[in-house]
C-alpha cells in the first residue's frame, strides 16, 4: 500500500504549481485554473488522511474526511462558477483579461 | 444446474473456464480481459447491425428502400462502410489543432467503452459491479461533452465551433433531467448499483412482472429519462449539432476517414449504453416480462429489450421534426426539470402511502395534471393559433 | 508492484496528475491548459479509488471534469477566444510568485516528511457505502447539506445575475 506521505507530496506538488499558476500568470482565468488547482489538492489531503486515519467502527463520524471532500468539491463548483461570471463581466466591460491591467481601483 | 440455468450462465462458465486455464495469481486478469473482449466485440457488432437498420428503417418510413445491393437485403453494408472508412484518405487542416484534433475521437470513444462497464447484460453478468454504478455512469457520460468540444474547437471551423457550443449547451441542459430522472428508480430501489436495481424489479404478481415502467412515477421517469437519453446523445429530433440539412456535419464537419467513423461509433455506442441504462432502470433490466417466460436467457431478454429500444429510437429518428435550439433549451428548464422534480416527490409519496389502490390513484393524477397544466401553461406563450393546412391549388 | 515502496498504478497517476498541473502553468494557449487541467482532474478523480473513496472519485469527475472543466472553456472562448493575446502570458514579477510557490511546496513537503513515521500503519479500507454516505448526509452532516444546497442556488443566480449583458442594449422581452 502507497504510504500516505506519497499522497501528502503529490498534493503539495499540485497545491504549489496552482499557486505559482495564481501568482504568475496574467490571465484572469488562469488564475481562476490555479484557484481550482489548490483546492483540488486539499480535497487530495483530506481524502489521504481520511483513508488512513483510525476508524472507529460504527463510529458517527468516520466519514468526516470524505465528506468534508464532498462538500469541498460542491462549494469549488459555486466559486468556479461565480468567479468565472465575474471575468466575463469584467471583459464585457473592459474587452481585457489581463489582470496587470484591471488598476482602477489602484491608489 | 439445469439446462436452462447453463444456458443463461453461459457465458459467465465460458469465463470461467478459459480462466482455468492461467496460474491463479493471473485469473482474476484474464476474467477481466475476457469480458472486456467481449464487450468491445458485442456492441460494435450491434452498432455494426444498427447501421444497416437504420438506413433501411429510415428508408421504409421515407418510402424508398435502403440499401440493398450489398449482401441479402444489403445486411453486409456495414463491411462495405468499414472498408471505405479505413481507406479514406485522413485529412486535417492545415491550421487545425493537431493534437487536440486527433485526441477528440479517442477521449469518445474510450470514454463511451469505459461506460459499458457497470452494465448488467445478464445475470452475473457485469463487468464491474460497483456500488455507485449510476455515477460512474454519468461521470463517464459528462465527461464525453468534453470531447465534443474538443472536436469542434480544434478544426478551426466556424461550423464546427457553432455545432460544438450547440452540441455541448445541449448535453450540459439535459443532463440535469437525466440524472433526476434516474434518480427516482434509485430512491425506491435504494441503491446506486445497477445490479440492484435489476435485481429489485425481478418479482412478479401473477404474471406481471415488478418493473418500474408500470408504476406511475416509473412511467413518467422512463419517459422523461428517454427523452433526455435522445438529447444527451444528439439523437433526432435533438440533433441540431449534427443536422445534416444546417450545420454541414457540425462538430465532425473537419473529420474523415477512420476518425470519422470512430465519432460515428462513439455517437452509436453513447446511445445503446444509456439505452441500456434506461432499461436497466426501468424496464427490469435482464428480466422476462412475464413469469412463464423466464426460460429464456436473461441476457436475450436484455438484447432483445435493446433492439427495441433500437427500433423506437430509428422510429423517432424517421418521424419527428427537428426541434429548433430555443426550443430544446426551453423544453429542457421550462417543462422537463419541473416535471422530474415533481416525479421525485411523487416517488417519496409513493414510498410513504404504503401498499394499496390508493397510492395508485394519488400518484397518476398529481403527474398527469401536473403534465396536463405544465404543457397548456409552457404553450399558450407560444401564441400558436389552430392549424392551417394549405394545399396545392 | 512495487517501485521504491510505491505501487506502480501509483506513481503512474501521480505523474499525469503533475504533468496535468505543470502543462496548464507552462503553456501559452489557454484551451491546452483548460484541456490539461482537465487531465489532473482525471488524475486526482484515479488517485481518490485508490484511496478507496468512490463516491469522491466519481464525484470528481462528474462535477470537475463534467461541470467545471467545460465552465472554464467556455469562459475562455467568451472572453479572448484562444488567438493570440495583447499581452505577455507571465506577469512581470513572475520569480517573485514562482518562489514563493516553491518556498510553500519547500515547507509543505519538509512537514510531510518530517512528522510521518515510516509505518504508518494502514487499516483495512473504511465501509463506506453510497448507502452510509446517505444516511449521514440525513443525519450528522444535514445542515451543511442544507447550507451547500442555499449556497449553490445563491452561486447559480449570481453568476447568471453577474454573466448576463446589460438589459438596457436588448429589446425588452427578449429571451
Amino acid at each position: 500500500m502507497t504510504p500516505l506521505s506519497a499522497f501528502l507530496l503529490v498534493a503539495a506538488l499540485v497545491f504549489s504549481i496552482g499557486l505559482a499558476i495564481a501568482l504568475t500568470r496574467r490571465n484572469a482565468i488562469l488564475v481562476l485554473i490555479g484557484i481550482e488547482l489548490m483546492l483540488n489538492a486539499a480535497n487530495l489531503n483530506l481524502i489521504a488522511f481520511w483513508r488512513f486515519g483510525e476508524h472507529a467502527a460504527g463510529h458517527a463520524d468516520a466519514l468526516r474526511g470524505m465528506m468534508f471532500a464532498i462538500f469541498s468539491i460542491a462549494v469549488a463548483a459555486a466559486e468556479a462558477a461565480v468567479g468565472l461570471g465575474l471575468a466575463i463581466a469584467y471583459h464585457r466591460h473592459s474587452k481585457t483579461t489581463d489582470l496587470d491591467a484591471m488598476t482602477r481601483m489602484k491608489g | 444446474m439445469n439446462m436452462v440455468q447453463k444456458l443463461d450462465q453461459i457465458f459467465v462458465l465460458l469465463q470461467h473456464w478459459v480462466a482455468g486455464f492461467f496460474p491463479l495469481w493471473l485469473q482474476p486478469l484474464v476474467s477481466a480481459i475476457l469480458a472486456v473482449v467481449a464487450i468491445v466485440a458485442a456492441f460494435p457488432g450491434i452498432f455494426a447491425l444498427t447501421t444497416v437498420l437504420e438506413r433501411k428503417g429510415l428508408g421504409r418510413i421515407q418510402n424508398r428502400l435502403g440499401p440493398n445491393r450489398v449482401g441479402p437485403f444489403g445486411l453486409f453494408q456495414p463491411v462495405a462502410d468499414g472498408i471505405k472508412s479505413l481507406t479514406k484518405e485522413d485529412i486535417v487542416p492545415l491550421s487545425a489543432d493537431a493534437v487536440v484534433h486527433f485526441l477528440a475521437p479517442v477521449v469518445l470513444v474510450v470514454a463511451i467503452f469505459l461506460g459499458f462497464a457497470v452494465l448488467p447484460v445478464g445475470r452475473n453478468m457485469v463487468l464491474m459491479d460497483v456500488d455507485a454504478g449510476l455515477l460512474f455512469f454519468f461521470a463517464i457520460g459528462a465527461s464525453t461533452e468534453l470531447s465534443i468540444f474538443m472536436a469542434g474547437w480544434s478544426s478551426r471551423n466556424k461550423y464546427s465551433l457553432l455545432g460544438a457550443m450547440r452540441a455541448v449547451a445541449q448535453m450540459i441542459s439535459y443532463e440535469v433531467p437525466l440524472l433526476l430522472s434516474s434518480v427516482v428508480a434509485v430512491m425506491i430501489t435504494g441503491s446506486l448499483s445497477p445490479v440492484r436495481i435489476v435485481e429489485a424489479q425481478g418479482g412478479f404478481t401473477g404474471i406481471l412482472p415488478h418493473w418500474y415502467v408500470f408504476t406511475p412515477w416509473g412511467f413518467a421517469g422512463f419517459c422523461l429519462f428517454v427523452v433526455a437519453a435522445l438529447a444527451e446523445t444528439n439523437r433526432s429530433p435533438f440533433d441540431l449539432p449534427e443536422g445534416e440539412s444546417e450545420l454541414v456535419a457540425g462538430y465532425f464537419t473537419e473529420y474523415s476517414g477512420f476518425k470519422f467513423a470512430l465519432f460515428f461509433l462513439g455517437e452509436y455506442l453513447g446511445m445503446f449504453s444509456i439505452a441500456g441504462f434506461a432499461i436497466t432502470l426501468f424496464l427490469g433490466g435482464w428480466g422476462a416480462p412475464f413469469s412463464f417466460l423466464e426460460f429464456v436467457p436473461s441476457w436475450g431478454w436484455f438484447f432483445l429489450k435493446l433492439l427495441g429500444a433500437i427500433f423506437f429510437f430509428i422510429w423517432l429518428r424517421g418521424t419527428l421534426p427537428r426541434l429548433r435550439q430555443d426550443q430544446l433549451m426551453n423544453f429542457a428548464w421550462k417543462f422537463m426539470l419541473p416535471m422530474t422534480l415533481l416525479n421525485l416527490v411523487v416517488a417519496g409519496a409513493w414510498r410513504f402511502f404504503g401498499e394499496g389502490w390508493l397510492r395508485w390513484v394519488v400518484c397518476s393524477l398529481v403527474l398527469v395534471t401536473a403534465y396536463v397544466l405544465l404543457g397548456r401553461v409552457l404553450m399558450r406563450r407560444q401564441g400558436l393559433g389552430a392549424r392551417v393546412y394549405r394545399y396545392a391549388e | 508492484m512495487m517501485i521504491f515502496g510505491l505501487s506502480i498504478v501509483f506513481v503512474f497517476t501521480a505523474i499525469i496528475t503533475v504533468a496535468g498541473a505543470l502543462a496548464a502553468a507552462l503553456m501559452r494557449n489557454l484551451i491546452h491548459c483548460a484541456l490539461s487541467l482537465t487531465v489532473t482532474f482525471g488524475g486526482l478523480a484515479l488517485l481518490y479509488l485508490q484511496l478507496d473513496a468512490q463516491f469522491a472519485g466519481f464525484a470528481q469527475i462528474l462535477v470537475y471534469i463534467g461541470a467545471v472543466a467545460i465552465l472554464v472553456v467556455f469562459a475562455i472562448l467568451l472572453t479572448r477566444g484562444a488567438g493570440h493575446s495583447e499581452y505577455k502570458d507571465f506577469s512581470n514579477r513572475w520569480f517573485g510568485g514562482l518562489a514563493l510557490a516553491a518556498g510553500a511546496f519547500a515547507l509543505l513537503a519538509w512537514a510531510v516528511v518530517r512528522s510521518l513515521p515510516d509505518n504508518v500503519t494502514t487499516g483495512a479500507a473504511p465501509a463506506v457505502t453510497v448507502q452510509t454516505i446517505g444516511k449521514s448526509l440525513m443525519s450528522t452532516y444535514v445542515l451543511p447539506l442544507e447550507i451547500v444546497a442555499v449556497l449553490l442556488t445563491v452561486a447559480l443566480i449570481g453568476a447568471v445575475i453577474v454573466a448576463m449583458p446589460e438589459s438596457s442594449s436588448t429589446k425588452a422581452g427578449g429571451r
